[in-house]
């Protein structure tokens, strides 16, 4: 394919070519990369949350890309609310303007009332939600709206643990009729095998794609089993997994429910924990303790709200195994983020919803 | 490109199959199995002659019993696939062989809640076993020493306290280590946060301490027999015998580096020590824990070595959610 006289040259000129052609490729390639992280940047680039005392590597990292971006759920927020119309005595009352109006919201200005019933209807997708008496959706709808009311008067401490944000509808639906995240009974997952063989194992969302346990949602945050993995003394006189005392099964379990929380708030263990004595009080945050609230939120409102809607949802709305009611647990809310919506206040425009009593205007 | 560049093995010899000794008794050749050939492919490993293998009873046994337990895992993950061959696949690293829950202590469970995983331990345990038994037989035949058969021995110590000692001495099988590629993960996880943390049991830490040590030791000594392979340094025995300048020069380096070195002869009793002891100093930290200590942190706490740390928990005391994901002005 070359010339005679070059085939030639080269027989008798034998030279290493590939020496140099590695060094020049090595050293050129670096000198690449290092120009392109000096003209771009470093493209993952990190930023920590330090979460405890230096030395223990107690901190959150994210990437700042992702920190850039604010919850694409926040501007969706913002679109749907409008500031309260602030009585002035003597409007027309919801009950006696309207029809079909939910129980709890009769006595609303009818102002107050449409905006409210408006924001629903784009806070859960549903365009004609509340209209028609004898739908299911109706009923399911009177039950959240007291379930609303409830998280924000008796759970404050998990919801406003850091400043008043509260919720409404838009938490957990994010204009889908049903929100993201929820879950269902699957347990037992193994075919031909019973007790402890049984619920693991497998690849499930429940088990966040782990071989841990799939019921760690069930039996914590439905059934309310204590979360207990430690012995409290060097030297214990029980049998692990037997007379209360935990077994390494419940460790396993613990450790499913624990990615299930990190991967739900997009943190790692060391937000709450010291990672060597995950147990030891002394050494936990204050995100701990809000924790700990949170589990016992989600399992009031699974056990008081969500299982009774059973009897209400048709069945293509239940459970795929057991045909149960969808439950909420931490994800529902959170969506990935360590404080719903980011932390955005989405209660101070609607007072409506903060309680089941007389709403405050301010006035 | 170098003449006899290859992956590990610099030169590869493949001529007449060697056929080895026959010298104790005439038992060892009719117990040799299998027609001897030649792999380029092996060759680049290690030795280019494959076979024969002198399995012997022993050996039979134990593959048969080792079988036997790996076909009982298999098919009692394919049964939890429900006989899904693609489901099988799909799940493989995730799926197990469980052991019994805690509420049937020692007892013999239902097979299918923990007794497939008894009944195939016990298989596995006479495989290994036989195979441990086998390796001081073949030693003996070829009038060894048995070092082979006792660092064997200290790995399956571990074993031992991990699937049969420990469990008896707590009193149930629920104790034991699951069959499966990732369950066997979950379970070292969950084993070390349920008591305590282990890297605060002082044989954990000896057993990293000597694992360490053996990476250490291996790349020191594979290091330096290869630089002084020039010198005729990877003929050890040789070298041993009649030190020649590749073993000076070796322990010079040494000697010059960091003023000690070992001997051509000891630098393999270091390895041998560091790596049995290895599972020995684990096994011993496994065994005591559930049994003696049952938190390993309060236990580290007890005796002064668990450090305080001064500082405040949670994020408020360093910056605030609203700095970290960039919400300014609150």
């Amino acid at each position: 394919m070359f010339p005679r006289w070059f085939d030639k040259w080269n027989r008798e000129n034998p030279r290493d070519i590939y020496g140099p052609a590695i060094a020049i490729g090595v050293v050129g390639g670096a000198v690449f990369a290092a120009t392109m992280l000096v003209a771009f940047g470093q493209p993952y680039a990190t930023d920590s949350l330090q979460t405890g005392p230096r030395g223990t590597g107690m901190s959150v990292p994210e990437f700042e890309a992702d920190l850039a971006k604010p919850d694409p759920g926040i501007a969706g927020f913002l679109a749907t609310t409008s500031a309260p119309v602030i009585p002035q005595g003597g409007e027309e009352a919801a009950r006696t303007a309207r029809e079909n109006v939910p129980p709890g919201l009769e006595d609303l200005t009818v102002e107050n009332y449409d905006r409210l019933l408006a924001a629903m209807r784009a806070w859960t997708g549903i365009p004609d939600l509340f209209e028609n008496p004898d739908s299911y959706q109706t009923a399911v709808g009177h039950t959240m709206i007291a379930m609303t009311r409830t998280i924000n008067e008796e759970w404050a401490g998990h919801v406003n643990a850091n400043k008043q944000v509260g919720v409404t509808c838009y938490t957990c639906h994010r204009g889908q009729p049903v929100p993201s995240d929820i879950w269902f009974r699957i347990s037992p997952v193994n075919e031909s095998a019973e007790g402890w063989s049984a619920n693991q194992n497998r690849v499930t969302v429940q088990s966040q794609f782990t071989s841990l346990p799939s019921d760690a949602l069930e039996k914590y945050l439905l059934d309310g089993e204590t979360i207990g993995v430690h012995d409290l003394e060097s030297r214990v006189a029980g049998v692990p997994g037997q007379d209360g005392y935990p077994g390494i099964q419940q460790a396993e379990r613990t450790y499913s429910l624990m990615n299930y929380v990190s991967n739900s708030l997009g943190v790692n263990c060391v937000f709450c924990h010291n990672s060597r004595a995950f147990y030891d009080g002394a050494q936990v945050t204050p995100q701990w303790a809000t924790e700990s609230l949170g589990i016992q939120m989600v399992l009031a409102l699974n056990n008081d709200w969500l299982v009774p809607l059973e009897g209400l949802l048709p069945e293509n709305r239940l459970g795929p195994v057991h045909a149960d009611a969808p439950k909420a647990a931490c994800k529902t809310c959170h969506k990935g983020y360590q404080q719903p919506l980011q932390g955005t206040n989405v209660i101070a425009d609607w007072p409506e919803l903060a309680t089941a009593g007389t709403p405050d205007y301010g006035n | 490109m170098a003449e006899y560049q290859n992956i590990f093995t610099q030169v590869q010899v493949q001529g007449a199959p060697e056929w080895g000794m026959d010298d104790t008794g005439g038992r060892l050749m009719e117990e040799r199995a299998g027609t001897p050939r030649f792999s380029t492919l092996i060759g680049w490993l290690g030795n280019a002659q494959l076979g024969p293998i002198n399995l012997g009873m022993l050996g039979v046994v134990s593959l048969a019993s080792g079988f036997l337990w790996f076909f009982i895992v298999g098919l009692n993950m394919l049964a939890q696939v429900g006989w899904s061959i693609p489901e099988f696949l799909r799940q493989l690293f995730w799926l197990a062989l469980e052991p019994p829950g805690p509420e049937y202590g020692l007892s013999m469970p239902p097979l299918n809640d923990g007794g497939w995983y008894v009944i195939s331990s016990f298989f596995l345990l006479v495989a290994v076993l036989a195979w441990w038994a086998r390796s001081y037989q073949l030693a003996a035949s070829h009038k060894m020493g048995k070092h082979v058969f006792w660092a064997f021995g200290s790995a399956i110590w571990l074993f031992l306290v991990l699937g049969l000692f420990r469990p008896i001495l707590m009193g149930s099988w629920s104790e034991a280590v699951p069959y499966g590629i990732f369950p066997h993960l979950d379970w070292t996880t969950a084993f070390s946060i349920r008591y305590g943390n282990l890297y605060y049991n002082p044989f954990h830490c000896l057993s990293i301490v000597f694992l360490y040590g053996s990476v250490l030791l291996f790349a020191m000594h594979g290091g330096t027999i290869l630089a002084v392979t020039r010198y005729g340094g990877d003929r050890e025995l040789e070298q041993i015998v009649d030190r020649g300048t590749a073993s000076e020069r070796a322990a010079l380096f040494w000697r010059w580096t960091m003023g000690f070195n070992a001997t051509m002869e000891g630098i393999h009793r270091w390895a041998w020590w560091f790596a049995v002891l290895t599972p020995v100093t684990g096994g011993i930290g496994i065994l005591l824990t559930g049994t003696v200590v049952d938190n390993w942190f309060i236990w580290a706490q007890e005796h002064n070595f668990a450090p305080l740390y001064d500082g405040s928990y949670g994020y408020e005391a360093y910056g605030s959610y609203e700095a970290f994901i960039g919400q300014g002005g609150e």
